[in-house]
């Protein structure tokens, strides 16, 4: 009798370790998470960094112990491409809700994330946007929606509250502005940002120039730039389209004040400066920068480069955010969607080395995010402004 | 109104632009011409072409014009090797079946070269990269010059080629009666192989001219690809050239209505010749097949 008690009392705890691995000290379930973005097509460059910066992130979190609150849970990652198409990326969202996973983190191009966003929000799935910068993303009252960075609108403001005081400790040298920009969500609502900002601060806008992607040639852009002569230049684009613009500009001559890019450029793309040293010397960009004084960004630059990639902004943004999510996760201490979405809205990580402080959300946004300003001196690319994070003083105007 | 500063800069602009879009757009119409097929692997094409050009300097450290007759005979061997081995066999004679096997190898090409070389732009720094030549008023980037030198050569050379030789009559008469030439004994599948090949060339050409001032990534020749596209049916499918001067007129619309209209707009003028051409002069202009 007591042999077979003995039996039935092991077979029913065999049969419950089997079935909650668990209670028998086995490895807890892993969180699946989405990770979406552009890795082909038109943005696929940057699509890829972004995917390098999410994984490295959830390989430190994995090799460091995993979600400790969930007793050392893995983080899956579900990886998605969004072709850079808007249509692509949300029937990526479809297919990973399909999948189960507890939340998603992307999709790098604005235009994308707005599909993103709304389909994630369809299921409520707790959506991390890593870059994305147009405004629109947060404020559409989506409860699944979370920016760690900042949006365009900050960004917009900032730097032409800089260009400002840069100007004015310079004496007022410039006055006219022209800008160029890509012609998606991204670059054309920055634009209008900007050019809405300008003249309040006594700067004449001269000319809006919108340009397509892939742009074949500058040579136009760059002749009606002769023709009015403006003291700033403001691009806002992708890389490949800003590397033939600022390269136009020195075969055809035109030396403005000053080369003051928003939320791209030289001056936040080590890419550019080792690849175009000259044309990229004395260019200011005001973007998604790391704090240059935080040991844990430098280490992981240097991985990075170790790995043969070049530090971009997509690859530090989606790092920290990646991070971000998972101290969200963990202060769910579950994988359940909603307990995750309280989570992010809740959050106050402040575990990073973004120039953000402790993070504080309102509608979705992070409200201590800012850019930095950086501009390109011998080479290297250096924090300006603000002053806290400054490594050198401004040059401006540039020198010709 | 611009000054004429401004406006000769731009016209010159377009000249040396339209140059390379017109060597995009030779091998493209002779593909047309003489297989009946638009070539969709043409803009992947490129791309590997431009490839080659980046390795061979980077890898090497030759310089982009040194490696045209490389990539010349590189790409003609590829295209010859390519219409011969995949794009004939899997087409069983069908046109439709061509049409769809060079997209397959389009998709195919792209995704190989993202595999190889990831999605990262990559260029070229040369001495001359960044030198412009003074004409008049205008500064016109040295690279560009070449190009559109280099784009008259090349075309005059295949004009030749078609025009003046045993290969090139062997190519004229399978475009035109593939059985009659069947049976006057040209060897049809040569035929097809060397207009392949040699529209591959013109890439292998394009590919030179462009890197010293371009950048490369896995999706750089569709860019062009549309525009050669217009081009094609602009000057008339087949016409070489109706090609040159159509590739030099897109050039230079693209580049004035830019000036006047955005970049952005500006390219509208391409695509309003472009439906004109369809619909009041389908066989183009200097097409003979309506």
């Amino acid at each position: 009798m007591s042999n077979r008690r003995t039996f039935i009392q092991h077979s029913a705890a065999a049969a419950g370790a089997l079935a909650f691995p668990s209670i028998g000290g086995a490895q807890p379930a892993a969180v699946k998470v989405g990770v979406l973005h552009p890795v082909t097509g038109a943005l696929a460059f940057s699509g890829q960094q972004c995917r390098e910066g999410a994984m490295l992130a959830i390989d430190d979190i994995n090799k460091a112990g995993g979600i400790k609150a969930m007793g050392g849970a893995r983080i899956e990652p579900l990886l998605g491409d969004a072709q850079s198409q808007p249509a692509a990326g949300a029937a990526e969202i479809e297919k990973m809700n399909e999948a189960g996973v507890a939340a998603v983190l992307g999709a790098y191009a604005s235009a994308i994330c707005l599909a993103t966003t709304q389909v994630a929000a369809k299921y409520g799935l707790p959506h991390v946007v890593d870059v994305g910068v147009a405004d629109q993303i947060v404020q559409r009252g989506l409860k699944n929606t979370f920016r760690f960075g900042p949006g365009y609108g900050v960004c917009a403001q900032i730097a032409v509250i800089n260009l400002h005081v840069l100007n004015k400790a310079a004496g007022n040298p410039a006055k006219t502005v022209m800008i160029i920009h890509e012609e998606s969500l991204f670059g054309t609502g920055t634009a209008n940002l900007l050019a809405r900002e300008l003249p309040g601060y006594g700067f004449e806008v001269r000319e809006i120039v919108k340009h397509a992607n892939p742009t074949r040639d500058f040579n136009n852009i760059v002749l009606r730039m002769k023709a009015l002569q403006p003291d700033i230049v403001i691009p806002a684009n992708y890389y490949n389209e800003y590397a033939l613009l600022v390269r136009t500009m020195r075969q055809q001559k035109v030396t403005p004040k000053a080369i003051y890019s928003v939320l791209g450029g030289a001056a936040s793309s080590f890419k550019f400066v080792k690849e175009f040293p000259d044309s990229a010397e004395g260019i200011i960009d005001c973007n998604h920068w790391f704090n240059p004084k935080d040991a844990r960004a430098l280490a992981l630059r240097k991985r990075v480069e170790a790995k043969g990639l070049f530090f971009t902004y997509e690859i530090f943004n989606t790092y920290t955010a990646m991070m971000f999510l998972a101290d969200a996760i963990g202060r769910a201490r579950s994988a359940d969607r909603a307990a995750i979405t309280a989570a992010l809205a809740g959050s106050s990580f402040s575990d990073h080395f973004m120039p953000y402080g402790p993070t504080k959300m309102l509608d979705g946004q992070n409200t201590g995010a800012q850019p930095l300003m950086t501009q390109v001196q011998r080479g290297d690319i250096k924090v300006i402004v603000p002053r806290e994070y400054r490594q050198v003083e401004p040059q401006f105007p540039m020198k010709a | 109104m611009y000054s004429f500063d401004i406006l000769f800069p731009s016209l010159l602009n377009g000249l040396t632009t339209g140059a390379v879009y017109a060597l995009v757009a030779l091998g493209l119409t002779l593909i047309y011409g003489v297989l009946h097929i638009i070539n969709f692997a043409h803009g992947a094409a490129l791309m590997l072409a431009m490839y080659g050009v980046y390795l061979l300097r980077s890898r090497l450290g030759w310089d982009p014009y040194l490696s045209l007759p490389v990539m010349v005979a590189a790409m003609f061997a590829f295209g010859y090797a390519l219409q011969r081995l995949i794009i004939n066999r899997a087409s069983h004679g069908k046109d439709e079946n061509i049409l769809l096997v060079t997209l397959g190898l389009a998709i195919v090409m792209e995704n190989l070269a993202l595999l190889t070389f990831s999605a990262d732009t990559r260029s070229i720094d040369t001495a001359y990269t960044l030198s412009t030549v003074a004409i008049g008023p205008a500064m016109i980037a040295l690279p560009k010059l070449i190009a559109f030198g280099g784009a008259l050569a090349v075309a005059a050379v295949l004009l030749w080629v078609v025009r003046g030789t045993q290969l090139g009559r062997a190519i004229r008469a399978v475009a035109q009666e593939k059985q009659g030439a069947k049976l006057m004994g040209i060897d049809v599948e040569h035929a097809y192989a060397m207009s392949y090949g040699i529209g591959l060339a013109c890439l292998g050409a394009a590919a030179s001219f462009l890197l010293p001032a371009y950048y490369v990534n896995p999706q750089v020749g569709s860019g062009f690809v549309l525009v050669a596209f217009t081009i094609v049916v602009l000057g008339g499918m087949g016409s070489f050239s109706g090609a040159l001067i159509g590739g030099f007129l897109i050039g230079v619309v693209e580049s004035i209505g830019g000036l006047f209209l955005g970049d952005s707009l500006g390219q509208v003028g391409i695509y309003l010749i472009f439906i004109a051409v369809l619909l009041f002069r389908p066989r183009g202009l200097f097409g003979d097949r309506g």
